[in-house]
């Protein structure tokens, strides 16, 4: 199965670890993902903040490219896959786009859970499980813009999204049930504002763990990045220790599927989930 | 951030409502106070002026306390309130409108450091296509704090540096894009 990957600028860098596990789980699944040619920065949060012409039009560059391909695209960033569908409903609603001359939209744009889901299959994945995921209870964070707003990102379910929660349940996993799937980190505060982003990633650590989860899975590198990488500050600042495992979804299918390189993406983590995955009998 | 009332008497002025009208597209004037906006809001409690209170300010064309106000920097475009809005008022969009009107009008932020952080992300996508994050968060390091900025980042650059999560050397610069910022921001 063939299918468009807008990769984002995070994948090289921030989130090599998405982006190793994103190849080798698709490669266990005979996915073939094509990186969109000459793809370029989406604008993210900073262009819609200056110009809104610009954030379209930076976003819609990438979706003229991926009309010539006419498959789907997967997108595995919250933020990019937003500004890709906001980009897309300008576009399909007719409305001139700098540098956009011509769109014929024949093609969705997909969250990277949403293919699997979808497009894969839940009897797919689990005929691919060598070592299933028992004994991991997991909660899973979505992240805002996969599902906000709706009526941009056409998202089934934008409050209790389940798409995520189905492949892990899929590979063996004991997902939880929590209400702040969809709820802020603070993301684009990472830099500027850490005092308010630590608070709103604190809550969310904290509602996992009283949802019975004992660590999280995330399919946007900022999310990932955001719960695992400020929890020794949150402790000391809040005197509560903070060390929860926080995976890329990815990460989780590649260790359900017997990856060898499973422990290179985790030696990449803030929270080394090592220890913890060893103590469960999975690494 | 303590809570900042809102003047007692006011006298309406009509140009800043058309203006944030027009420029987002947004019918501010359909607000009607129910507070989902605030009440769903994940920043409300560090917010001057919470998210209802600067529609209701923009309805009554209260200028310089909005685009003074810590609110519109610490808005994090989750997009909470436009979710929730009963009247369909992108409430998010409003704020975008609103961090660009007073960047354009040269308002200096309340939090400066936010509009220093854009700068600097805005100014990598232009210059190579895709942003390169190591050279944005030093740019906006040096910018934001200068030497001590840097060096208050340089732990955590190091630290991403051994678990291999920096990238070296940037995306070729890309002539659409440069084209793009050219000719939006002659428009806008």
């Amino acid at each position: 199965m063939e299918v468009s990957i807008y990769p984002g600028c995070s994948l090289e860098g921030l989130a090599k670890a998405y982006g190793e596990s994103i190849e080798a789980a698709s490669k266990v699944l005979g996915v073939s993902f094509r990186e969109l040619e000459d793809w370029t920065c989406c604008g993210s949060s900073s262009a819609h903040v200056t110009n809104d012409e610009l954030a379209v039009a930076l976003a819609a560059r990438n979706l003229a490219i991926a009309d010539r391909t006419g498959s789907d695209l997967v997108v595995p960033c919250a933020a990019c896959f937003q500004r890709l569908k906001v980009a897309e409903k300008h576009l399909k609603a007719g409305k001139a786009v700098e540098g956009v001359p011509r769109y014929d939209g024949r093609f969705r744009i997909r969250t990277l859970p949403d293919f699997f889901l979808e497009d894969v299959g839940e009897a797919a994945l689990r005929d691919k499980v060598k070592k299933p995921l028992t004994g991991l209870s997991v909660a899973c964070y979505y992240g805002c813009l996969t599902l906000r707003p709706p009526k941009i990102t056409d998202a089934k379910n934008p409050d209790n999204p389940k798409e995520m929660d189905r492949v892990l349940a899929a590979l063996g996993a004991d997902v939880k049930p929590w209400s702040f799937k969809a709820d802020c980190c603070g993301g684009n505060l990472t830099l500027t504002r850490p005092d308010l982003h630590m608070k709103l990633t604190q809550r969310i650590l904290d509602m996992a763990e009283e949802a019975g989860a004992d660590c999280i899975a995330a399919a946007c590198p900022m999310c990932h990045e955001n719960l695992d990488s400020k929890q020794a500050e949150i402790s000391r600042e809040s005197g509560k220790t903070y060390a929860m495992p926080v995976f890329y979804f990815t990460e989780l299918m590649g260790l359900a599927f017997g990856e060898l390189d499973v422990q290179k993406w985790l030696g990449r983590h803030t929270v080394d989930p090592r220890p913890f995955l060893q103590g469960k009998g999975l690494l | 951030m303590p809570e900042r009332g809102l003047p007692e008497t006011i006298v309406p002025s009509p140009s800043f409502r058309e203006h944030v009208q027009e420029r987002s597209g947004e019918n501010v004037c359909a607000c009607y106070q129910c507070e989902k906006c605030t009440n769903g809001c994940p920043l409300a409690f560090s917010m001057d002026i919470v998210p209802h209170k600067v529609i209701r300010a923009v309805q009554l064309g209260l200028k310089e306390q909005v685009l003074t106000s810590d609110t519109i920097w610490i808005c994090a475009s989750c997009e909470t309130c436009t979710t929730r809005c009963p009247n369909d008022i992108d409430i998010a969009h409003v704020m975008d409108c609103l961090r660009q009107t007073a960047r354009s009008e040269g308002t200096k932020a309340s939090q400066p450091q936010v509009a220093v952080f854009h700068d600097a992300f805005l100014a990598s996508m232009r210059r190579f296509g895709r942003v390169h994050e190591g050279e944005m968060a030093v740019t906006y390091a040096l910018k934001s704090g200068g030497l001590k900025g840097l060096l208050s980042l340089s732990g955590m650059g190091l630290d991403m540096f051994r678990k291999g999560k920096v990238k070296m050397l940037p995306h070729r610069p890309n002539r659409e894009v440069k084209d793009i910022f050219r000719v939006t921001e002659r428009k806008g």
